[in-house]
């Protein structure tokens, strides 16, 4: 398949991405957990970074891989039930317990992305869906995933470890921070290398990439594997810090295609895009039911909202896909541009 | 230390002499006179459904010759060529690289057997700069691991160091290096040309195999992509097979002649045996009366 | 005898699937139509069967006698297949094949959500009076429904087919399903195509619409159905009515089949993956489905 979208215009130069990226950083370290209220933390950031890991993950497949995949979700499962598991049966630590469920969900990962070895374009697409299903299924039907429980859901153990105690809302925030923060790191290392090279020359031209040499089946593996992981990670945060309770309702198609949307309007192979699509996905919802309720209060009942949601979620990725296909980076980028351009002007 | 960059010469053919590091100060063929030969095709036959591309076709390259294909279009020139990359398998003959009977080409083994290509349509990563393109030719030669590459650890910085200065220098062998940053999709079509050259240089090659390098060039463009193949021959000593409508090109870039039409090898030569032959005065003006 | 009493049960189960498969080739179709001549694998498909369904009860719940729903539904899936192909596709043109398909994911949302918004959330019994007792054949219980829903998607598989063969547009999609390059250049009048093919979709949505939702009534859940149907679609090949419905039988009967005498071994509901299971095996020997044509790679 050829590449889902024009790649984003060209990098800015090193000195302003580097304080760009260190605004940023202290605005989320320092800034907004002095001005966050509990609400802020638990309805907003919370999902905001679980879900920007996960759009992270998928754009390292689907943005730069050019891999589409439908099950995004199934890994977010995996990666929060393996967690609970590691740290229910083996008693290990957190940041170990993480560890071993990105481990857990890349070898799964890698297991489904086999496919892609052979298909391509919608076949391949389809076939990603056979991980969504059946991981669904897998965790409803063995009792043993979620201890027997009998509602099916289990609430997540605290967020506490090395004698730290985070599970307050600002403490799971920074470990959610500190988590994805350090991910995002290692992303960028990946896709600023050779292997990104590797991932961009299998997306575009996966003939041509073969016969100079290029490893493609390595890199498509390699994109599954990592992508899973990175993916199973996000699912960790979004039931450990976010939900704080384990379900495998919550990773149904659904959520794979809010994690593929967050890609598309974010801006397909770029880190930024995750986190800005993330945003969109997140603060669209609240900020519509606060402009009903201003609007008409509260006439409108929360069916009919969600229903209004859904809509204009469709068409924002409808209109994306027609008008901006590098998405909210690229309107980003020229926002910037302009903006520079009038204040050289002054 | 420079295994990046003399590995082509060490790997494919392994004979003897053949580890001697090509650059372009040192024009010393690689190649001495008992050496095997790039390429060897014996009685090459392909199909596809009811069209016979291939008719038992058999040639051989030598080592750092100019060996033309040249024919009609839909003669099977591109369809020989990617049966040589392993992209299209043969239906019956023999290929032999370096010497080696090949039971099973596969494209991806290509790059390590010393072969490398350009492509009739750019193949090139368009969202890439015009280093990454260049470097991913280089690919097949890493070692340091993925872990190693995102850590940034010294095996990892030397590798990509190593990568760096075989860029450069292809890249200034080929007159690009003013453009090393530019994103390909961001640069004009013969330059894109230059660079799918470069790509399939990076990793010098013992046999390089141009599918119209010259096509949509301007007339400035096509003499300076003949001085480049032409170089290529000459101080590395790299075997190009080139396909090329431009007969006058042909001519005087060529060692040796294949001309194909409907598959069949009709003639083979010097470019003056070949100018003289009268099954190819036959093929070329019987399609152009038919034509005009 | 009791060999014999399994044997009549495991045929009871084959038979069965073999019709629900008949209905999962039904969506399947409406899939093939349009990837045929748009290229686009449309996932708002699933989306169309629910609005259509939801048109179609809604009217008749309001008293439209069932001809004239029929009638009127068809002109409103006509009218929707148009604003589709005018307002996404033809602004993609040229765009990746992916890039249509995140389009009619998009797509599907909005769908889904207005046909709701529209028509109410609420669950509707969709009765086209069509007995659901089961018919005995020696011994063999057949459920009369799945054999007269069979008996219409063989009646609409045969229409188009006609209207395929037979008609100067159906012609023309032939035409531009073959080489849309080649049919513009002699002047075919691509756009009005599509539009038909899109109106001959929302006319398989109907269908579909109508006999799924018979069987589970008319609710949200019914544009899930699309999900049933992609592994059918690529099991048989993106661009094959034939591939689907041999596929669709295929995957019915061998789900059936496997929720019986493999899901008590696994805990059964296998069912919601099964399909891609086998759809899976079958593509890794061949990547272009059972019927699909085989992707040519020239370089
Ligand atoms: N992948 C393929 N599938 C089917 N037929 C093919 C394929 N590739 C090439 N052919 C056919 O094989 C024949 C030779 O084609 P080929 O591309 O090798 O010609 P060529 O000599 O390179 O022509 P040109 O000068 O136009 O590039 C043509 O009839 C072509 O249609
Ligand atoms: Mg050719």
């Amino acid at each position: 398949m050829t590449s889902v979208a024009d790649f984003p215009v060209g990098p800015a130069p090193v000195s302003r991405r580097v304080l760009g990226i260190g605004a940023v950083l202290i605005v989320a370290f320092a800034v907004v957990p002095a001005l966050a209220s509990p609400y802020v933390f638990d309805a907003i950031l919370l999902p905001f970074l679980a879900l920007s890991l996960a759009g992270l993950g998928l754009n390292l497949l689907t943005g730069y891989g050019g891999q589409v995949s439908l099950g995004s979700a199934a890994f977010m499962a995996v990666g929060a039930f393996a967690a609970y598991n590691f740290q229910l049966r083996l008693g290990v630590s957190l940041p170990l317990a993480l560890g071993l469920a990105a481990a857990t969900s890349a070898l799964i990962g890698t297991f489904f992305g086999l496919p892609s070895l052979r298909l391509r374009g919608f076949y391949l697409a389809v076939s990603t869906l056979a991980a969504q299903f059946f991981v669904q299924w897998a965790l409803n039907k063995f009792g043993w995933f979620s201890n027997d429980s009998a509602s099916g859901v289990i609430s997540a153990p605290k967020i506490a470890f090395w004698g730290l105690d985070l599970d307050s809302s600002a403490g799971r925030y920074f470990f959610a921070l500190i988590v994805v923060t350090l991910i995002t790191v290692l992303v960028w290392r990946l896709v600023s290398g050779p292997e990104g090279i590797n991932l961009n020359a299998v997306r575009d031209d996966e003939t041509a990439a073969k016969v100079i040499g290029v490893p493609v089946l390595r890199t498509k593996l390699a994109a599954f594997a990592i992508s899973s992981a990175i993916i199973g990670v996000a699912g960790v945060l979004w039931s450990f810090a976010y939900l704080r309770t384990i379900e495998p309702e919550g990773f149904n198609l659904d959520r794979s295609f809010q994690i593929l949307f967050i890609v598309i309007i974010g801006g397909l192979a770029t880190i930024r895009g995750a986190f800005l699509g993330a945003a969109l996905i997140v603060v669209f919802p609240l900020l519509l039911a606060r402009v009903s309720s201003a609007l008409f209060g509260g006439v409108i009942d929360a069916g009919v909202l969600k229903l209004i949601e859904q809509i204009v979620l469709g068409a924002i990725i409808i209109l994306f896909l027609i008008a901006e296909p590098n998405g909210l980076v690229a309107i980003l980028d020229r926002a910037r541009a302009r903006l520079g351009r009038a204040l050289r002007r002054d | 230390m420079t295994s990046l960059i003399q590995g082509a010469a060490t790997a494919p053919f392994g004979g003897a002499g053949s580890d001697v590091v090509p650059t372009s100060h040192s024009p010393s063929p690689i190649f001495s006179a008992e050496a095997p030969l790039p390429l060897e095709l014996k009685d090459i036959s392909l199909r596809f459904g009811g069209i016979h591309a291939l008719k038992s076709v058999s040639f051989d390259v030598r080592p750092g010759e100019i060996r033309a294909i040249i024919g009609p279009n839909g003669a099977g020139k591109s369809s020989l060529m990617n049966v040589i990359s392993g992209l299209y398998s043969a239906s019956s003959g023999e290929i032999r690289i370096g010497g080696r009977l090949l039971h099973r080409l596969r494209p991806h083994r290509l790059a390590g057997l010393g072969v490398a290509r350009t492509f009739q349509n750019l193949a090139l990563f368009p969202a890439l700069s015009v280093a990454q393109n260049i470097a991913s030719g280089l690919a097949f030669r890493r070692k340091v691991s993925l872990g190693a590459q995102i850590l940034g650890l010294p095996q990892a910085r030397r590798e990509n160091a190593r990568v760096t200065a075989r860029v450069n220098e292809v890249a200034a062998l080929l007159g690009l290096t003013g453009l090393l940053d530019r994103r390909v999709s961001t640069l004009p079509y013969g330059v894109q040309k230059q660079v799918d050259l470069a790509r399939a240089l990076a990793a010098w090659p013992h046999l390089l195999l141009l599918d119209e390098p010259m096509a949509g060039l301007t007339v400035t463009e096509k003499a300076a992509m003949a001085r480049h193949i032409q170089a290529l021959r000459d101080d590395l000593g790299i075997a190009v097979i080139l396909i090329e409508h431009d007969i006058g090109v042909v001519m005087g870039l060529s060692d040796r002649i294949v001309v194909l039409d409907y598959g069949m090898k009709i003639a083979d030569g010097t470019p003056d045996a070949v100018r003289r032959d009268p099954d190819v005065i036959r093929a070329y003006l019987g399609t152009d009366a038919e034509a005009a | 005898m009791m060999d014999w009493l399994n044997f009549l049960f495991g045929v009871e189960v084959a038979v069965g699937g073999l019709l629900s498969g008949v209905m999962y080739a039904l969506v399947a179709i409406g899939f093939v139509l349009i990837y045929k001549t748009s290229g686009v694998l449309n996932f708002a498909q699933g989306a169309m069967v629910l609005f259509a369904a939801l048109t179609f009860v809604s009217l008749i719940e309001r008293g439209v006698p069932f001809w004239l729903a029929i009638v009127f539904t068809l002109a409103v899936m006509t009218m929707l297949g148009f604003a589709i192909e005018r307002s996404v596709l033809r602004p993609l043109t040229n765009r990746s094949p992916m890039v249509l398909f995140m389009a009619t994911l998009g797509l599907s949302y909005v769908i889904e959500g207005a046909a709701q918004l529209i028509w109410g959330t609420q669950v509707h019994r969709l009765d086209l009076g069509i007995s659901n007792e089961p018919i005995d054949f020696g011994g063999i219980y057949v459920s009369q429904f799945d054999l007269a829903a069979a008996a219409i998607a063989a009646a609409m598989v045969a229409a188009l087919t006609l209207f395929f063969r037979f008609t100067r547009t159906g012609l023309s999609f032939r035409a531009v399903a073959d080489d849309t390059f080649a049919a513009t250049a002699v002047g075919l009048r691509l756009n009005l195509i599509r539009s038909t093919v899109w109106t001959a979709a929302g006319f398989v949505a109907l269908v579909a619409g109508l006999l799924w939702g018979a069987r589970l009534g008319v609710q949200f859940s019914l544009s899930v159905v699309v999900l049933k149907a992609l592994p059918v679609l690529v099991l048989g090949g993106f661009d094959s009515i034939l591939g689907a419905i041999v596929a669709g039988l295929m995957i019915g009967a061998s789900e059936k089949l496997a929720e019986v005498y493999l899901g008590p071994y696994v805990g059964g509901g296998i069912e919601s993956w099964f399909a891609y299971a086998v759809a899976l095996v079958v593509l890794l020997v061949r990547p272009s489905g059972l019927f699909g044509t085989k992707l040519v790679e020239r370089y």
